[in-house]
């Protein structure tokens, strides 16, 4: 079994009357890439920041490569953090605010050495040449990478990354996804990763693990989740979902939308499925790859069905206000904890 | 409206020009204008006096810039951790400290002079054979005195607006407290530190009243002027008044220059 880079053991972490984090349980593998997710409010940065040291556990403790560093300050914790909005320092050049930790150390390393891992540290984050500017003259993808070389440098047990997205623009953050994933692989370290976007989340991890209300509810990979959600909340957090009632109370049955077949006549639907209904088209919206419908059934009410390009081939388009009929096979369909 | 706040600036401003105007007026009668000349100024700077006065006041400004400098420095960050009452209290105290007129500030630094004397004065006096005397350093006192209020406001509008988690990210890359104060928070201080120690020097350099009552036998430049007023005003002391004025102005300039070239950067 490989060792836990870093744990959480029953943490749980009280502002004023404010429960943020709950009794938590998480154990980051060494080079595995692990993001948490969970809606804004949900105790994310709090779990962060106690691994990062500028906030204690109110119970429970933190582990550091199997050493209990509960109690121990940010500067002597062997972990870095990305800040939300890169916290570069706006006195200092981009090469002296990515050598800032190495200069920590004493004795300080000569400035040959310090030059040296700076161009090597900005060549990784694709910033070579950069070194002199000031970091408010760069883009904000650029101070980004900056913020990214500057933790890097110190090959830190952990790298904690506190929505490191959420200020890029729309296509800057597609592109840095892939960045992010590349550069994680290439240096080996380990990334713990906070979002509330699940797309981030799902698209750039090994492992994803969903908050609420400043509890775990579930850990495991992407598909795992996508998959097998273990309660109404996941399925609805992540990825989208159509919730039916379920076969008893307090349950509901999912639906993932691009599992539902479509047709224009019950008789036209595949072979051996579960269900089928007749529904009325009320929306359409045509994106691209796939068209999204949002259906009507008498017995089941509104649900969404995706359908994919390749399917018009076989079944066509339809129009609001057409009649149709949709259906899904039994393993389509889950049985959750209504929560 | 235009007009109106026009003639409001001529009517603050007119006899400051006159001044500096008059300053350079070749004649001897201060008032009336008979050609162009520098000589008042040589006059003045050769006057023993007057280099005197002028050394004693530039002594005071820059004892009181550099200690309301560390001590307001000090003051605000202090007082940023301070919450609830005491934080309130101390907040008024400075604005207190700043809006008292300087007559008030005078009398009563006297009287607490006076008093403070009279007490340590025969004791010293046994012991060392001393005795305590208002002077240059009464004046420092004052100064410093109100003057920590003005820098501790500066300093702490820019300490409001720095971003924690500026020293948050010097923690995480394994900065010690101190190590973070030396190498984030004093560097981004600075321009507000400096600025706040020119405006200390500036009301020091041309504080008259706060002198005038605690100064004892030294005399500042100031209180020179004053007492030679009284003998009528001379083209040397209208160059005077150009050479305070100005150093005021420009180091007025200088410290907004600096703030604001400070703000940009954060
Ligand atoms: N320093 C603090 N003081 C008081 N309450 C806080 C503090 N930090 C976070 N909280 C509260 O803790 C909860 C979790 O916050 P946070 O961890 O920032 O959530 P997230 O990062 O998931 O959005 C919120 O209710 C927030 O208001
Ligand atoms: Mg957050």
């Amino acid at each position: 079994m490989t060792q836990a880079v870093i744990e959480l053991r029953n943490v749980s972490k009280r502002f004023g009357e404010t429960l943020a984090v709950v009794d938590n349980n998480l154990s980051v593998n060494a080079g595995e890439f692990l993001s948490i997710l969970g809606p804004s409010g949900c105790g994310k940065t709090t779990s962060l920041r106690m691994m990062a040291g500028f906030e204690q556990p109110t119970e429970g403790e933190v582990y550091i490569q199997g050493t209990n560093v509960t109690g121990v300050p940010a500067y002597r914790r062997p972990v870095n953090m990305v800040f939300q909005h890169y916290a570069l320092f706006p006195h200092l050049s981009v090469a002296d605010n990515v050598t800032y930790g190495l200069r920590q150390r004493s004795p300080k390393p000569p400035s040959a050495e310090l030059a040296r891992a700076a161009d090597e540290a900005l060549g990784m984050v694709r910033l070579s040449g950069l070194g002199r500017r000031r970091t408010y003259e760069l883009s904000g993808g650029q101070q980004q990478r900056v913020a990214l070389a500057r933790a890097l440098i110190n090959r830190p047990a952990v790298l904690l990354l506190d929505e490191p997205l959420a200020a890029l623009d729309r296509k800057l953050r597609a592109e840095m996804q892939f960045e992010l994933q590349n550069l994680q692989r290439d240096v080996g370290v380990t990334f713990l990763l906070v979002t509330h976007d699940q797309e981030e989340a799902l698209s750039m991890s090994d492992r994803v693990c969903v908050m609420r209300e400043g509890r775990i509810v579930q850990i495991g990979s992407p598909r795992e989740l996508y998959d097998r959600p273990n309660s109404r909340y996941v399925a609805d957090f992540v990825g989208k979902s159509n919730f039916f009632a379920g076969p008893s109370a307090g349950t509901v049955t999912s639906v993932r939308p691009e599992m539902i077949e479509l047709a224009p006549t019950e008789k036209k639907l595949p072979q051996g499925l579960a269900t089928a209904v007749p529904a009325k088209v009320l929306n359409r919206i045509f994106v691209g790859d796939f068209t999204q419908y949002r259906l009507a059934s008498d017995r089941l009410g509104e649900f969404l069905v995706v359908s994919p390009r390749r399917n018009e081939r076989d079944v066509g388009t339809f129009e609001i206000g057409d009649q149709v009929a949709a259906g899904w096979r039994g393993d389509a369909a889950q049985v959750l904890a209504d929560n | 409206m235009r007009i109106y706040a026009s003639l409001i600036y001529i009517f603050l401003y007119a006899p400051i020009a006159l001044i500096v105007a008059l300053s350079f007026n070749a004649g001897k009668q201060s008032m009336v204008w008979t050609g162009f000349s520098v000589e008042w100024y040589g006059k003045a700077f050769s006057n023993p006096l007057i280099t005197e006065a002028l050394g004693t006041s530039v002594m005071i400004a820059l004892a009181t810039a550099v200690l309301s400098a560390i001590f307001g420095t000090m003051a605000a960050l202090g007082l940023e951790r301070t919450k609830g009452w005491l934080r309130i209290v101390f907040d008024a105290l400075i604005y207190i400290a700043i809006m008292v007129p300087g007559i008030v500030i005078g009398i009563s630094s006297l009287i607490t002079f006076v008093t403070i004397f009279d007490v340590v004065n025969p004791a010293l006096e046994a012991l060392f054979n001393l005795r305590l005397r208002m002077g240059m350093w009464s004046v420092i006192a004052t100064h410093v005195l109100f003057n920590i209020a003005v820098v501790a406001l500066m300093v702490r509008a820019r300490l409001q607006g720095m971003d924690r988690s500026l020293v948050e990210a010097s923690e995480d890359l394994y900065a010690t407290p101190m190590g973070t104060f030396r190498q984030v928070v004093l560097p981004l201080l600075a321009p507000s530190i400096l600025a706040g120690a020119l405006l200390a020097f500036t009301f020091s350099f041309e504080d008259f009243i706060i002198a005038f009552f605690v100064a004892g036998p030294d005399v500042t430049l100031p209180i020179y002027v004053f007492s030679a007023i009284r003998r009528g005003v001379t083209p040397e002391i209208n160059a005077i008044g150009t050479v305070v004025l100005l150093t005021s102005l420009l180091l007025l300039l200088i410290a907004q220059w600096i703030l604001q070239r400070g703000n940009k950067q954060a």
